[in-house]
């Protein structure tokens, strides 16, 4: 019996050594995250404007239901996103949209911090999102 | 002319100044020790959980206890309205009161001489010293009980009666086992066991001290469990025990009410220090200046005991009580025998 209780203590004590710490001190000291991390989406530009093409495969596969994209037409007859809007309030980081797109034209970005005081602030509107 | 000791007969300013300085001076010490005994706790368990403890507040936490001591303060003082008004107010108060008062008897350093008067460092020097601070443990349980019954909760009074058992069955282990100690000692003022702790081991062996450590080991482990018992701590915390009582004796209590029972927890666990120190390990004598050798053993003491919170789980209840009566006190009584045998012998 004292045999086990004073092994415990070895063990307690041996894990005093500053070596062990797991902590990372958060704010000041950041991990890096994986490549596959699901964080903040971006819309992947092109030279001249956003690679998407507005098929509406995203909002069709998303869950909740999350991403708004309306259609148009610009002066090269080419279909583009008039308007393409994430509420992050809804989304739920699945990466379906990623999944979905067939040009590659969102990914998601390891970006994680996303607290705001607003309400509005978390729609993030094509020109957020192709920053 | 050879120095007197100085009481209130021979100068009484001087004995009244000297007693307020070190009353203030313990007092404060005391208190210091207890909020960052609460620091130290959580830096040590949080290292041996691989955890940082507390960092943000002062280098390295070091303003946490301070940073504590305001929100709680600031915090509202909630009296359950079917709580017994009066006991709840003072059992706080009770607990933490004798935890203080016990340090009264503890001497923290040689004689000084003033003006051919002896003035000794320890607030007062009772010839019934140890049986004073186990009266004072004793009455300690009482404001837990009251505490646990003024509540009105019953998870608060099954702590209260929990602590209450386990101070029966434990106080008395404790008070045999220190018993062996007064057989070599034959006085139970803790000043003449620091002084007897600085002869030569057993008379004759010159380069260690004799430590009551080195005579009476198994009193010295009895001691140290039973104090553990006596004074609620992991893995005898019974009377708190988050897992089962929610908080315990203290569950209805918020504000500064409830900082006074960490406040006496921790007293009683630096008390309980010094104590062993006193008894075992030669008090304030070492190769340092007074006070700063029972400080050092104090606080290895705590330590030790925070070691001990951080590595074992709560004991059953059964299981404590079976300890109490089965082990602890055939073996505190078996030490008494064995050391009575010796020193009759002896003679």
């Amino acid at each position: 019996m004292f045999k086990a209780l004073i092994q415990g203590l070895i063990i307690t004590a041996k894990h005093l050594a500053p070596s062990k710490i797991t902590t990372v001190q958060y704010p000041t000291v950041k991990l890096q995250m994986s490549e596959r991390f699901r964080g903040l989406h971006r819309l992947v530009p092109t030279q001249s404007r956003e690679k998407c093409v507005a098929c509406y495969l995203c909002p069709t596969v998303c869950p909740a239901k999350c991403i708004t994209v309306e259609a148009d037409e610009n002066e090269k007859g080419e279909k583009y996103p008039r308007v393409y809007q994430i509420d992050l309030l809804r989304c739920i980081f699945c990466g379906y949209c990623v999944e979905a797109c067939p040009v590659e034209a969102i990914e998601m970005t390891s970006a994680y911090e996303l607290a705001d005081y607003k309400r509005e602030d978390f729609t993030f509107t094509k020109a957020r999102l192709l920053k | 002319m050879t120095p007197e000791l100085l009481s209130l007969s021979n100068n009484w300013p001087l004995f009244l100044g000297s007693m307020i300085v070190k009353i203030l001076a313990v007092f404060v010490v005391v208190i210091l020790m207890v909020a960052y005994a609460t620091w130290l706790e959580r830096k040590l368990i949080g290292h041996m959980q691989t955890r940082l403890g507390p960092m943000r507040t002062g280098w390295h936490g070091l303003l946490q206890p301070i940073a504590d001591g305001l929100k709680l303060f600031f915090k509202e003082d909630i009296i359950p309205s079917q709580a017994s008004k009066v006991p709840f107010i003072l059992a706080p108060m009770m607990i933490l009161v004798p935890a203080f008062i016990t340090m009264a008897v503890v001497p923290f350093g040689p004689d000084l001489v003033i003006n051919n008067f002896i003035i000794p460092q320890q607030i007062t020097d009772l010839n019934v010293g140890m049986l004073y601070v186990l009266a004072m443990a004793g009455l300690g349980i009482y404001g837990i009980v009251l505490a646990g019954w003024a509540s009105n909760n019953k998870w608060s009074l099954l702590g209260g009666i929990r602590s209450s058992a386990q101070m029966v069955s434990y106080e008395l282990a404790a008070g045999l086992a220190i018993v062996a100690v007064f057989m070599l000692s034959e006085t139970l003022s803790l000043r003449e066991i620091v002084a007897l702790q600085m002869k030569p081991l057993w008379g004759f062996i010159t380069f260690l001290p004799n430590w009551y450590i080195f005579s009476q080991p198994l009193a010295f482990c009895l001691f140290v469990v039973t104090s553990l018992a006596e004074i609620n701590r992991t893995p005898f915390d019974m009377p708190e025990a988050e897992s089962e009582l929610v908080s315990g004796f203290c569950t209805e209590y918020s504000s500064m009410k409830y900082a006074l029972f960490f406040m006496a927890e921790y007293a009683n666990m630096i008390i309980i220090s010094a104590l062993i120190s006193t008894l075992f390990l030669g008090g304030w004598s070492g190769p340092f200046p007074g006070f700063i050798n029972i400080l050092i053993k104090t606080v290895g003491f705590v330590m030790f005991f925070m070691w001990v919170r951080a590595t074992y789980p709560r004991v059953r209840y059964d299981q404590l009580m079976f300890m109490g009566w089965k082990v602890f006190l055939p073996l505190a009584l078996a030490n008494i025998v064995v050391t009575g045998l010796v020193v009759v012998l002896l003679q």
